[in-house]
């Protein structure tokens, strides 16, 4: 197989290049409407808005992980939540520790929650995370080394299939169980939250907010090129070989746990850095972010945008997001009967979710009726 | 004759507020505040003691506080309190309006009447029908262990036939005689106390023992010291025996409860291998087909729970075949997808009991199944968990009959074994596959049932235990009942046994971490099926 090419990486499928146009053109629209044109205007887009697209597009970057896993390599996670957390709490210590003297009870070292619970001095783990280097690493490496000590556990005794969706699903169960209680120094129930500056600039202040819009649209943009250039390259087939038929795979003499661990690992990496790009935009982070339901949850995005293609994953988070933000707020009732309804439907009659129905109208109208493939 | 009419139909009316015990308590109280002297206050009260109604306790405790008065025209008694300032009418025990306390005249006590009623309160308690309160009672006495007090318990020893209270009054009495100034009364009493578990008594022994700063101790007789010495290690020994025991029975608890929550599982999940996230829905609906119940016959709560049991197991059942009918059935081979689509039926099932009932809803316990069964006194268990923990039992044995001696179990096995070879041998698969899915379905609406006596009733009620009882199918091996009851039992205990000295949260991690270990050494769990149907 030859090399993949920068050419093929961009305009080989025609769903990925109208996405890397769109995320293009919306990266720098958005800044412009958001900063240029005056507030009164109709073309303005408000920080509100500009905000919940920058949301967005952190839980497109965590679709796609759980896309690279799941629809590639047939690894069906209930524990990504963990990981898109863990990147989350690695950011949030940081903007914990920036607070400085500006919090209630203005302790220079100590954070608010640590004084209200008679912390003596910082918890060893907090050292390090007032410099932004430092949490940058530990965004990627948290996620990264839970990632591999559970995957090469799990992986190397060949714990697959719905055991191991299981066992993800527990994995994330047993953390949000840890991080609630007060005295594993992650702020308990309420997390971390009530952040003032990010790099030394105000978190809140429109500059800031674009910012932290243009490095969510960039995350995404390299995080999907890396991911489409892994799913064509060599490692990629291997993966979906893997994905098809396991066995076969490892007879042939492929060493299957390895592919497996690694994409894991960097499907994990990539959730940990939509979680640090999501947290100082939505300005909180805790436990719940932790729970079972929001795993599975990314994953019903995955299925209604269509498993193993990367612009249906993001795709699906962004409609099924823009649902629950205009369902939550307008029938709260009757979202959850909504989400619910989406698992059963998609999986019964749209197996391969909204690109796999284009991809089927579009077959349909090249190829003639009578001529069908078998 | 009219007049005669309206006197009966008077008489007819007022006839169930007063009974003969009404009549006994009037007679007396107003014997008591006619009463010339004290001796007579005295013989007054003693038969107010005697008098069986719910009131005379009342009259003596206020009496003996000062706060019995009574009206100078028909004699009835009133308390009267100062702080908050209130009159209140001692026969309906309400506050009495329109009557001025100072137009009342006060009871009178002196000394030798108070101690007197003292003693009658007590004796009064001590003779309760409830043995909790005479329990209560008796600690009350042993406060202050004076002459009197020591004498009013060695006499309920005398007749009182209840262990717990009888073991209260002995160590009560011999902690007593601890104080003596004989030093061979002191050790007749600690050796009396040999069998005791009682924790007053060991904080009392321990003092003893424990030199002061000049190095001399409290209890002067080396024999005495030695001995209690002993029976303060006795008494730590076998506390800690029986803690174990109760952590133990704990844990069996739990895990009873898991066991209760797998075995549905482990027939849809392990059997069909058809994985159901919403089998901690179905659970949820058989505790709610409790509450149905209590709503529906609040005056059978006693059978409440039987009667739940087969509406739950038929409402779960059928749910679960509906869900395989129309859901599972379509997604045979496709297990991931099977999980997703089953958890949006969680969620569906979820949100329509949220809608009809937001908060946890009170499921009560009948009386037979309620309260502790105590042991002694560092041991009860209570009867809730054991009837659980019988039941769990009973069901794990029934699904085994079911599964291995019935034409149904025979069908279920085949079908798992080798779908296309039991479907060539005419066994209707797809009819053995919505009963497997219902019978599963409808182990865990009974296991619902009993979760409504040990746990809050929600609409999150399923999410709390799905967790913990896929574990348990995954590590006691995925199609195997045995592994379920051991491995269910195991986590149990094991979580209980670590509670203590890891925190419960902490000990439920390190469960689940151990879990996750343990799958590395055995991937199929503790009972591995073997053979042909083991290649999934």
């Amino acid at each position: 197989m030859p090399r993949t090419s920068f050419m093929e990486l961009l305009f080989g499928e025609r769903g990925t290049t109208i996405f890397l146009a769109v995320l293009a053109a919306l990266t720098v629209i958005v800044p412009v409407l958001h900063l240029a044109v005056p507030a009164d205007s109709p073309l303005h887009v408000s920080t509100y808005t500009m905000t919940l697209l920058g949301k967005y597009l952190t839980y497109a970057l965590l679709a796609v992980a759980v896309d690279l896993v799941w629809g590639y390599c047939g690894i069906l996670s209930l524990g990504h939540a963990a990981f898109f957390a863990l990147g989350g709490y690695a950011m949030g210590m940081y903007l914990m520790r920036q607070i400085g003297t500006r919090g209630v009870y203005g302790n220079p070292v100590l954070t608010d929650f640590m004084v209200f619970l008679n912390y003596e001095k910082l918890p060893w783990f907090w050292h390090g995370f007032d410099m932004f280097w430092f949490a940058g690493a530990m965004v990627v490496i948290a996620p990264g080394l839970l990632a591999l000590v559970f995957g090469w556990l799990a992986f190397r005794s060949r714990v697959t299939g719905v055991y191991l969706s299981i066992i993800t699903q527990a994995l994330t169960y047993a953390l949000q169980q840890a991080f609630l209680q007060n005295n594993m120094g992650f702020g308990g129930n309420n997390g971390l939250t009530d952040f003032k500056d990010i790099l030394g600039m105000p978190i809140n202040a429109p500059g800031t907010r674009v910012g932290l819009f243009v490095a969510s649209g960039v995350a995404l943009l390299l995080g999907y090129l890396a991911c489409r250039y892994i799913t064509l390259s060599r490692a990629g087939r291997v993966v979906n070989a893997v994905r098809d038929a396991e066995s076969r795979t490892r007879f042939i003499g492929y060493r299957v746990e390895s592919y497996k661990l690694w994409m894991f690992v960097f499907s994990a990496v990539l959730a940990g850095i939509a979680g640090a790009l999501y947290v100082p935009q939505v300005g909180i982070i805790n436990p719940s972010e932790f729970s079972p339901i929001n795993s599975i949850e990314v994953v019903i995005w995955v299925a209604v945008g269509g498993r193993a293609t990367l612009y249906g994953a993001v795709a699906g988070a962004v409609l099924v997001n823009y649902a629950k933000t205009f369902f939550t707020t307008a029938l709260p009732e009757i979202w959850q009967y909504a989400l619910g309804g989406l698992f059963i439907l998609v999986t019964l009659f749209l197996p391969r979710g909204i690109a796999g129905l284009l991809e089927f109208k579009r077959k349909r109208a090249l190829v003639p009726p009578q001529g069908a493939p078998a | 004759m009219r007049l005669l009419a309206w006197l009966l139909l008077a008489g007819l009316l007022s006839a169930p507020a007063r009974s003969a015990d009404d009549a006994a308590l009037d007679t007396v109280l107003t014997e008591l505040a006619r009463a010339e002297d004290f001796a007579a206050k005295s013989g007054a009260a003693t038969r107010l003691a005697g008098v069986q109604h719910p009131r005379a306790s009342a009259a003596l405790s206020a009496l003996v506080e000062g706060q019995l008065h009574f009206r100078e025209s028909d004699t009835r008694m009133f308390i009267v309190t100062e702080d908050p300032p209130a009159v209140t009418d001692l026969l309906t025990n309400q506050a009495a309006t329109g009557v001025a306390a100072d137009s009342l005249t006060k009871i009178t006590t002196n000394n030798a009447l108070r101690k007197t009623l003292r003693g009658l309160i007590a004796s009064f308690a001590l003779a309760d029908p409830d043995p909790e309160l005479r329990v209560q009672a008796v600690t009350e006495l042993l406060r202050s262990p004076d002459e009197q007090n020591v004498a009013l318990l060695r006499a309920r020893l005398e007749i009182e036939k209840d262990a717990a209270v009888r073991s209260t009054i002995e160590a009560g009495l011999a902690l007593a005689d601890l104080d003596s100034e004989d030093a061979d009364q002191r050790l007749a009493a600690i050796v009396a106390l040999e069998d005791s578990l009682n924790l007053e008594l060991r904080n009392r022994l321990e003092a003893m023992i424990t030199p002061d700063e000049g190095g001399a101790y409290p209890e002067p007789d080396q024999r005495v010291r030695d001995a209690a010495r002993a029976l303060v290690q006795s008494i730590d020994s076998s506390r800690s025996f029986y803690s174990t025991l109760e952590t133990f029975f704990f844990g069996l608890s739990t895990g009873s409860i898991l066991v209760l929550v797998a075995i549905g599982l482990a027939i849809t999940f392990g059997v069909m291998g058809v994985i159901n996230m919403a089998h901690g829905e179905l659970m949820m609906l058989g505790a709610y087909c409790t509450y149905a119940v209590q709503l529906m016959l609040p005056n059978f709560i006693g059978a409440s729970v039987l009667i739940a049991i087969p509406l739950a197991f038929a409402v779960s059942g059928i749910v679960g075949i509906l869900i395989q009918r129309f859901v599972v059935r379509y997604l045979s081979g496709r297990p991931l997808d099977t999980l997703l689509a089953t958890f949006g039926v969680s969620l569906i099932l979820q949100q329509a009991v949220r809608s009809y009932q937001a908060n946890n809803v009170p499921v009560q316990t009948p009386e037979w199944m309620s309260g502790p069964i105590v042991i002694n006194e560092a041991l009860s268990l209570t009867y809730n968990r054991l009837y659980v923990f019988l039941f769990a039992l009973l069901m794990f044995v029934l699904l085994l009959f079911v599964l291995k001696k019935t034409s149904l179990g025979l069908k279920v096995r085949a079908v798992s074994q080798n779908r296309g070879m039991a479907k060539a041998m005419g066994i209707r698969t797809e009819w053995v596959d919505a009963m497997t899915f219902g019978l599963g379905s409808g182990i865990a609406g009974v296991a619902g049932v009993a979760l409504s006596q040990l746990t809050n009733v929600g609409p999150n009620l399923g999410q709390a235990y799905i967790i913990d009882s896929f574990m348990v199918v995954v590590f006691g091996g995925v199609g195997n009942l045995w592994g379920t009851l051991i491995g269910g039992v195991s986590l149990g205990v094991v979580n209980k046994l670590l509670e203590p000295w890891a925190g419960a949260v902490t000990a439920k991690i390190l469960v689940l971490v151990a879990v996750i270990l343990f799958i590395q050494r055995r991937p199929r769990g503790l009972f591995p099926q073997k053979g042909r149907a083991a290649e999934g």
